[in-house]
């Protein structure tokens, strides 16, 4: 670097500096109101009482957690000043207590400051066995939560939690006051009417008007920890319509700032991007389209041993046919025809955060049809006149199943196209959301039970942290009748190997440790095929061009930072 | 007359209680669960907490006497606390029905949207009836005119394409197509936090119910002109018509006193029996223009399967029903001399 670059690079960091300073004094409230737009609307600003991602993303205006995830997903410290580690022992050696300290001198909105005793009361609250906590589940395995000090928590949990940022980190589980919540505690939760609209909190807004499943006003927090922010003075969240309409809002006549969630087809979300007024931004987190392949046999005859490990799949066992399957699918077609700018093409059924997304089977990611047929061929499966393939008597014919909805029934008959390309009688079957997803014991059609060869869905996991989620395909998470059909091992996987992996990752806490053994068990699941991962899917949003520093955010709530946004002109 | 309407009012009673037992039953035969929208990322042991929160693992008697206590019961005396401050019983703890999605007492929700969809509904039918006598009492004069003609044509638009069409239509036009800054320009969604103080924001508040008053308005005038149309048809050829004119009547006269008035009979148990279905709101209107209303209230509890909800809110449509059936019964005594129900 030559003298002259160095010194117009020190003028331009003097330049910025200075701006910065000038934006550190720039008042709260400058830029006027933002008109944000859900199509599902708020129902409740209490995200212990509704695990609705609307009422978790309105809510996080108000509420916040210690910690939240950044659009990278990496924690970044909120109420706290650092986030407890091993390393700044925050965590203890033996990975069964979490040391957290707020921050000094935080103020509620309604300006009172904010204690340990404040989370203390929100764990009490959401651990109460009689109030129907939705996030319960965040706080398992933790044993007690006490206040060390007015601003020191330490949580201790029932045994080594390698991965201990499950309470308080991310939108879901926000600090609420112990002063305004007290009596809402157990059976009394849903009778706090006037708390669960309006919950004092730490975060940008404050709320002005809450009208439930249509609109909140919201006003800006005098009490905000940033001087200068939030720069707008008003947040209008509206609800109700559908996509389309919240799409053509923000896009289109640009009467709202910001449209979330627009799932709408591929070429109509760029239609409506062309008129120049706004923007569709897209965020990915863990969530992927796949096939499950039953490797248990779903024959009817079977009765009440129907889809258990006590029979083998006649010839999904195989793992010739179930490779042959996943190389005659065209991925980068589905996510064009499907998804658009809402989808990756993923080789991978845990593909982000990127630390955890395994580099070792790119392969997929063009289709192979001659390769698939020559696989059947070597393997002795033989076409036969009606050219459907078949070997000592089984034919390929397979029952494809998944929840009723416009993308996935698209899919369904592309890939029965690809594959009858490659000897594959395939039969489709669509069930209704509700009742696929339901869990109904009585019903023959759930996800859980899979009396199907195969079928398609999406998942993720909360967070950042896919232990729970990859503990999902061990031997003991297989559903059966025994179970009652709980679990998440729909492809009835199970191998020591794998377990033992599990075993050893429940041990570790060192991050890039964690990340190789996420990384071998995502790659035994796929180098067996036994899923099929398809499209990695993302989050898309709308915003008009004069809204700033949006940053969409897969792992948090989308309005995570909505304190740093602001207006242009 | 006074009689009548007692008698009648005592029969609605067990009508109603009937009612709602059977839309209590059928509600608890649709295969739905309150916990079946949550993420997949909620552990079943979560869901079945929350159930049970809830009150769903209680047997179906004793979930509709509930109901039945909270709502004949403790929210009329809840009114009486909150109207006049008469405070009967436990009134601080007193259990009200509550929405399950929004933790919150449903009449207070159903209040809330009360003004949006009485102002919008309300407003459109009052519309479609200014719009659609006139042109039934002109159409059935003038029949088979070309203003007739024209009449029957749009009544029939009217009336068979339907409101998610021309709603979305009107949006392209007036939202999309006509520029912002334009004194055309309307705005594609409602919003209900909007006051009515002073001018300008009476303005905004004829501007934001512009479309969706004029694509239902459409709609109902479509229907009652052609009520209108048809009974003044009726009347026009009777004899009491050529009576009048042959005592030589102003045609003026013949035709708005005598005949219009009439003919107005059935067309005023139309609209009588119609009004139920202003305080249903028009559920796909309110959605297009996100009016937000009773409507959609209704369409959020039945996706969400929030059961109490959906139960209030159709036991109280049922009430407005059965309730207006009794005013148009009792509308034609007054309106037709040769009824009398005495």
């Amino acid at each position: 670097m030559n003298l002259k670059h160095l010194i117009a690079g020190t003028l331009g960091a003097g330049l910025l500096a200075s701006t910065a300073m000038a934006g550190g004094h720039e008042a709260q409230g400058r830029d006027g109101s933002v008109n944000i737009i859900y199509w599902q609307a708020a129902s409740i600003m209490n995200p212990y009482l509704s695990g609705g991602t609307k009422d978790i993303n309105a809510a996080s205006m108000v509420i916040e957690p210690l910690a939240h995830y950044d659009e990278n997903g990496a924690m970044v410290p909120t109420l706290v000043d650092e986030i407890p580690t091993v390393g700044n022992g925050g965590v203890s050696a033996d990975l069964t207590s979490i040391t957290w300290k707020l921050s000094e001198g935080l103020l509620w909105s309604d300006g009172s400051a904010v204690t340990s005793a404040d989370v203390v009361f929100t764990a009490e609250y959401c651990m109460d066995e009689t109030g129907g906590c939705q996030q319960l589940s965040k706080f398992g395995g933790v044993e007690s939560v006490e206040a060390v000090d007015d601003l020191t928590v330490k949580i201790t949990f029932d045994g080594p939690k390698p991965f201990p940022y499950g309470p308080f980190v991310g939108s879901t589980t926000p600090i609420l006051q112990a002063a305004q919540f007290a009596d809402c505690m157990g059976i009394a939760a849903p009778t706090c009417t006037d708390q669960n609209f309006g919950p004092i909190g730490t975060g940008p807004f404050t709320v002005t008007e809450f009208r439930a499943n249509d609109s909140i006003t919201l006003a800006a927090n005098t009490n905000y920890r940033e001087a200068g922010k939030p720069a707008f003075a008003t947040v209008n969240f509206k609800g109700g319509g559908d996509a389309a309409a919240a799409g053509r809002a923000a896009l289109e006549t640009g009467e709202f700032d910001y449209a979330w969630n627009l799932q709408l087809a591929p070429e109509i979300l760029a239609d409506m991007e062309a008129k120049g007024v706004g923007t569709v931004l897209s965020s990915f987190g863990p969530l992927v389209e796949r096939l499950m392949i039953n490797l248990t046999d779903p024959s009817a005859d079977l009765g009440d041993e129907r889809s258990t490990v006590a029979h083998p799949h006649p010839f999904m066992s195989d793992m010739a046919v179930r490779q042959a399957l996943s190389m005659a699918i065209d991925r980068p077609l589905l996510v064009e025809i499907g998804y658009g700018q809402a989808g990756k093409v993923t080789c991978n059924v845990l593909p982000a955060p990127a630390i955890y997304d395994s580099p070792n089977n790119a392969g997929c990611e063009v289709q192979d049809i001659a390769g698939a047929n020559a696989l059947l061929d070597e393997a002795g499966w033989e076409m036969g006149a009606d050219g459907v393939r078949a070997k000592d008597g089984v034919r390929l014919s397979i029952l494809y199943q998944t929840s009723t909805n416009a993308v996935r029934q698209d899919f369904q008959a592309l890939i029965k196209q690809w594959w009858s390309e490659i000897g594959v009688e395939t039969e489709l079957k669509n069930i209704s959301g509700g009742v696929f997803f339901g869990g109904d014991q009585s019903s023959p059609d759930t996800f859980q039970k899979l009396f199907a060869d195969l079928e398609m869905y999406a998942n993720n996991f909360d967070g950042t942290d896919p232990e729970a989620y990859m503990g999902n395909w061990a031997c003991a998470e297989i559903p059966s009748p025994e179970n009652a059909w709980l679990g998440g091992n729909m492809p009835r996987y199970c191998n020591a190997d794998y377990d033992a992996l599990v075993a050893e990752m429940g041990g570790t806490a060192d991050i890039a440790e964690r990340a190789r053994l996420a990384i071998a068990m995502n790659d035994m699941l796929m180098q067996s095929y036994s899923i099929i991962p398809l499209v990695h899917r993302g989050n898309v949003s709308g915003i008009v061009n004069t809204l700033e520093g949006v940053k969409l955010n897969a792992w948090d709530s989308e309005l995570w930072n909505i304190a740093d946004w602001s207006r242009s002109e | 007359m006074l009689n009548f309407t007692l008698r009648r009012l005592m029969f609605t009673i067990p009508t109603l209680l009937l009612i709602s037992f059977i839309i209590f039953l059928i509600l608890d035969m649709a295969p739905n669960d309150p916990t079946g929208n949550l993420p997949l990322t909620i552990p079943p042991e979560v869901r079945a907490t929350i159930r049970a929160s809830l009150g769903l693992d209680e047997p179906l008697y004793i979930r509709y006497l509930l109901w039945c206590q909270q709502f004949f019961v403790n929210e009329p005396l809840n009114l009486l606390n909150e109207w006049f401050g008469w405070c009967i019983g436990d009134c601080e703890n007193r259990l009200r029905v509550s929405s399950w999605a929004t933790r919150s007492p449903v009449v207070d929700l159903i209040a809330e949207r009360m003004p949006q969809t009485l102002w919008v509904v309300g407003m459109s039918y009052v519309v479609g009836i200014l719009i659609a006598v006139p042109i039934g009492v002109i159409s059935a004069y003038k029949q088979y005119s070309w203003f007739d003609q024209f009449g029957t044509f749009i009544s029939m638009i009217g009336f068979s394409v339907p409101t998610f069409f021309t709603g979305v239509l009107m949006i392209v036009i007036f939202s999309v197509w006509v520029p912002n800054d334009s004194i055309f320009w309307l705005p594609s969604i409602y919003d209900t936090t909007h006051k009515v103080d002073d001018w300008s924001s009476f303005v905004f508040q004829i501007r934001q119910m512009a479309m969706p008053v004029m694509v239902l308005g459409l709609y109902n005038a479509a229907l009652i002109s052609r009520f209108m149309r048809a009974s003044m048809l009726d009347n026009l050829t009777q004899d009491y018509v050529r009576t009048a004119r042959a005592k030589g009547l102003k045609e003026q006269t013949v035709l708005l006193v005598h005949v219009l008035r009439n003919s107005m009979i059935p067309v005023v148990t139309v609209i009588a029996l119609g009004i139920p279905q202003i305080f249903g709101g028009a559920i796909i209107t309110e959605q297009i223009f996100k009016v937000n209303g009773l409507g959609q209230l209704l369409i959020i509890g039945i996706q969400g399967a929030d059961i109490p909800l959906v139960q209030t809110l159709t036991f109280l449509f049922a009430v407005l029903i059965v309730l207006f059936n009794l005013v148009a019964d009792v509308l034609y005594g007054l309106l037709d001399p040769r009824i009398r129900y005495d």
